[in-house]
Order: C-alpha cells, then sequence, then structure tokens
C-alpha cells in the first residue's frame, strides 16, 4: 500500500504500480475520493428521485413547501418561507468556499493559514447541523395540528379568510379525555405506543361544531396550486369521518399532508445531516494533523484536498436537496 | 500534478460571488413565484420550476469545476466521472418519474384509494 504511506519521503501519491504510473492523471487517494463521490452521487439521486417518483403519484395533493418551511429564529409567528434555508445554503457555500481556500493554501505549503481556513470551515460545518437541527425540531414540533380521516386524507383547519387556524384556537377540552399512560403509572410492563395528540377527536369536532366560521382545507391543489377549502357544510361531512388527531410530524404521519413527505424529508435531509456531519469530523482529524505538522513533513497538503473533494460534494448534495424540497 | 500551484484566491472569490448571486436570484423567485412563469407550462414543467432546475444545474457545474476544481484534472477523469453520473442519474429519473406518473394514472382514473 504505497499509497498510504506517512515518512518523510513523498510517496503520498504514488499507485502501488510505481512512480510513472498515474491513470487518468490521478493520484490514488484521488481518484478513491472519486469513486466514492460518484457512488454516493447516485446513491442521494436515488433517493431524490424516489421522492420525485412519489410526488409525481400525488402530484395533487402534495404539501406546499412555502407553507410548511416559515419559521426563522426569533421572528415567531411570522411567516418567513424560504428564508431560514437560504441562510443555511450561504453558511455552507460560505465553509465551502473556505475549504477551497484552505486547499489553495496547502498549495503554497503555508501552514498557518491551512489551518484558519480548516477551523473555519468546521465551523460553518457545525452551524449547518445546527440549523438542520433546529429546522427538524420546528417541523417535528408543527405549528397548527390537522386532522386525518379514516380513509388516510389529511384535513386543515381555516378561518373565513383561508388563514390556517391551529387546534388550540377552537377544540375545547371534555371531562372523559383519557390521559397517556406511562411507565411510572402503569402497574406491569404496560404504556401507550405513542403519546397522545393533546385534543381527541370528540374534542376537535366538539369545538368545530362551536365555531361556526372555521372551514375545512383538504390536501387537494387547486389549479391556482392552492389548497381547497370547503364549504361549511362539507366541511361538517368531512370532520365526521376523522379518525386521528395529528400535531407535528414523525415517521407515520405529520400534520402537513402526505406521509411520505415527512418520511422523505427526514430521511433525505437527516443523511445529508449526517453527510455534515461525518465531514465534520474529518475536517477536525485533517485539521489536528495539519496543527501537528504531518502534511508540512511531507510537503504535501494531499489529504486536505481529498477531505476538500468530500466537502464540496456535501456542498453539491445540498444545491440540489434545496431545489427539490424548497424551491420547486 | 495537474495542478499549477499558483494561488487561485481572485477566482474562488468569484465563484463565491456568483453562487450567491445565483442563490438569491434562486431565493427571490421561490418567494415571489410570478404567475406568468408558475402558470406557464413548456414541456411538462412550468418555467419556474425549469428556471430553478437549470440554476441548480448552473450551481452544480461552478461547485464541480471550480471548488472539486474538476477544470484542473486531465479529460479522460473529467468525462469518467461527469458521464457516468449524468447518464445514469437522467436515466433513474426517465424511469421513476415516468411510473410515477403512471401511478398517478392509476389512483386517478379507478377506485383504488390506497396510500402507500
Amino acid at each position: 500500500m504505497g499509497a498510504t504511506v506517512t515518512t518523510a519521503n513523498n510517496d503520498e501519491k504514488t499507485w502501488g504500480g510505481g512512480h510513472e504510473i498515474q491513470p487518468l492523471g490521478s493520484s490514488y487517494g484521488k481518484m478513491m475520493m472519486w469513486f466514492f463521490i460518484v457512488s454516493d452521487a447516485l446513491t442521494f439521486s436515488g433517493f431524490l428521485g424516489a421522492y420525485g417518483f412519489s410526488r409525481f403519484k400525488f402530484i395533487e395533493t402534495w404539501p406546499l413547501a412555502d407553507e410548511v418551511f416559515t419559521h426563522f429564529p426569533f421572528m415567531h409567528g411570522v411567516a418567513a418561507p424560504m428564508y431560514y434555508v437560504a441562510l443555511m445554503t450561504f453558511i455552507l457555500i460560505f465553509s465551502s468556499v473556505t475549504m477551497v481556500l484552505a486547499v489553495d493554501a496547502g498549495h503554497q505549503l503555508k501552514k498557518t493559514k491551512v489551518a484558519i481556513y480548516m477551523f473555519l470551515t468546521i465551523i460553518g460545518g457545525l452551524v449547518f447541523v445546527g440549523s438542520q437541527a433546529w429546522e427538524w425540531k420546528n417541523f417535528i414540533k408543527g405549528e397548527y395540528g390537522a386532522v386525518e380521516t379514516v380513509g388516510g386524507s389529511l384535513l386543515q383547519f381555516v378561518d373565513k379568510d383561508g388563514k390556517r387556524v391551529a387546534l388550540a384556537d377552537f377544540a375545547v377540552k371534555l371531562p372523559e379525555q383519557r390521559e397517556a399512560l406511562t411507565r411510572s403509572h402503569s402497574t406491569w410492563f404496560m404504556e401507550d405506543a405513542q403519546s397522545l395528540p393533546t385534543y381527541t377527536v370528540a374534542e376537535v369536532q366538539a369545538g368545530f361544531k362551536a365555531h361556526p366560521e372555521i372551514l375545512i382545507r383538504t390536501e387537494k391543489l387547486t389549479d391556482k396550486k392552492k389548497k381547497t377549502v370547503l364549504s361549511r357544510e362539507e366541511s361538517e361531512k368531512h370532520l365526521a369521518s376523522a379518525k386521528y388527531v395529528v400535531e407535528g410530524a414523525n415517521l407515520i404521519r405529520n400534520e402537513y399532508g402526505n406521509k411520505l413527505f415527512a418520511d422523505f424529508f427526514f430521511f433525505i435531509t437527516g443523511f445529508h445531516g449526517f453527510h455534515v456531519f461525518s465531514g465534520v469530523i474529518i475536517n477536525i482529524i485533517i485539521f489536528f494533523n495539519v496543527l501537528l505538522g504531518t502534511y508540512e513533513k511531507r510537503r504535501s497538503y494531499e489529504m486536505v484536498e481529498k477531505v476538500g473533494l468530500y466537502w464540496h460534494f456535501v456542498d453539491l448534495v445540498w444545491v440540489f436537496v434545496f431545489t427539490v424540497f424548497y424551491l420547486v | 500534478m495537474s495542478h499549477e500551484h499558483v494561488s487561485n484566491t481572485k477566482r474562488i472569490w468569484f465563484v463565491f460571488g456568483l453562487l450567491s448571486v445565483v442563490t438569491t436570484v434562486e431565493v427571490i423567485l421561490g418567494i415571489y413565484k410570478p404567475a406568468s412563469l408558475e402558470f406557464t407550462h413548456f414541456v411538462g414543467l412550468n418555467l419556474l420550476n425549469w428556471i430553478f432546475y437549470i440554476l441548480t444545474v448552473f450551481k452544480a457545474y461552478y461547485i464541480v469545476w471550480a471548488f472539486m476544481h474538476m477544470e484542473g484534472e486531465k479529460s479522460s477523469l473529467r468525462w469518467s466521472v461527469v458521464s457516468s453520473v449524468v447518464f445514469l442519474v437522467l436515466y433513474l429519473l426517465f424511469i421513476l418519474l415516468t411510473e410515477g406518473h403512471y401511478i398517478y394514472g392509476v389512483f386517478k382514473d379507478s377506485t383504488i384509494k390506497w396510500n402507500f
């Protein structure tokens, strides 16, 4: 394994076959990184393609991203679609820039500069993962709540202007409500499989009856790409078939619409976030190697270049995730 | 090696500026969604989505070419990486989206209502 020798001799760029052999003009390590990137790119395309497949199946009922991702830090209650995810995109692009600056400094064998830029890249990566965690928190917590029917479709509540209404704004508390059974209150190994929602179906229905101004919005998109709002009579009819109260999102159901929407959101952004996280770990390792002077001794910062390739790839994937989940 | 060891800092900042501008344009279009673009269709896709996809590929090109330094690699490596990914992704998307559209038709035109 000539490629992994870490002596002062600059053997890093050598293949097993000797010094003259350089397939495609690339060193062993970089070629392997390209192999990995191509296969990983295909994995991500498989996921995004599957998302497209499911979306095409339910093209008339798919949730609108603008209504789902509306949060921005310190702007509670203000609908700010896109701003937060745009910020996240800038953070990731910027950390890509610091990474490529580190590679550039590596070409000139400037150790301190490489270390500083690597450090900034790590910070950028951590901020991005943190932002994603915050996005997930909002997505899981939900904002308005909804009701699922026996047929598996989702009903959301709006006032007569079409503005969303939260369950808490109209549902009533009925005395017969049951608390979730937890391990600490049960006699033997008994507990509810899922935590119970704040309101029962009966409480939502009773609250709906008491508020004649509230209407129901179905998942169906109109030709103006808005959700269909039903009349009061139709709303009452639809609500009679309610089966579950849905608050927030999990892998089984979510208050935004199609179940697959949340599943894909968790899976694809989660898988991407996992890549960012691994990238940060790898960057930290390389950062310490830079500080220890490992690459200075080798007279080659090619390792920085290789993790750089991975890091830019993560940015590249985000560009596509951003388009597919938030824009289109 | 195929790299010349001179500083590329200027080009890096230029590409950063370009990517930022493109992202800003995308975000502005995504927020305002001009109706003239959103409801005009061209080959099965509305113009707004065409713009989003074209800008995405544009950004991807600059990330791979400038940041991943593909422009400095040999053309044999460039082609091996890019052509295989582009071909396989287009093929996969063609199959999946065609089939997705077919299943949409099955749900629409028959009595099946199964949310899977």
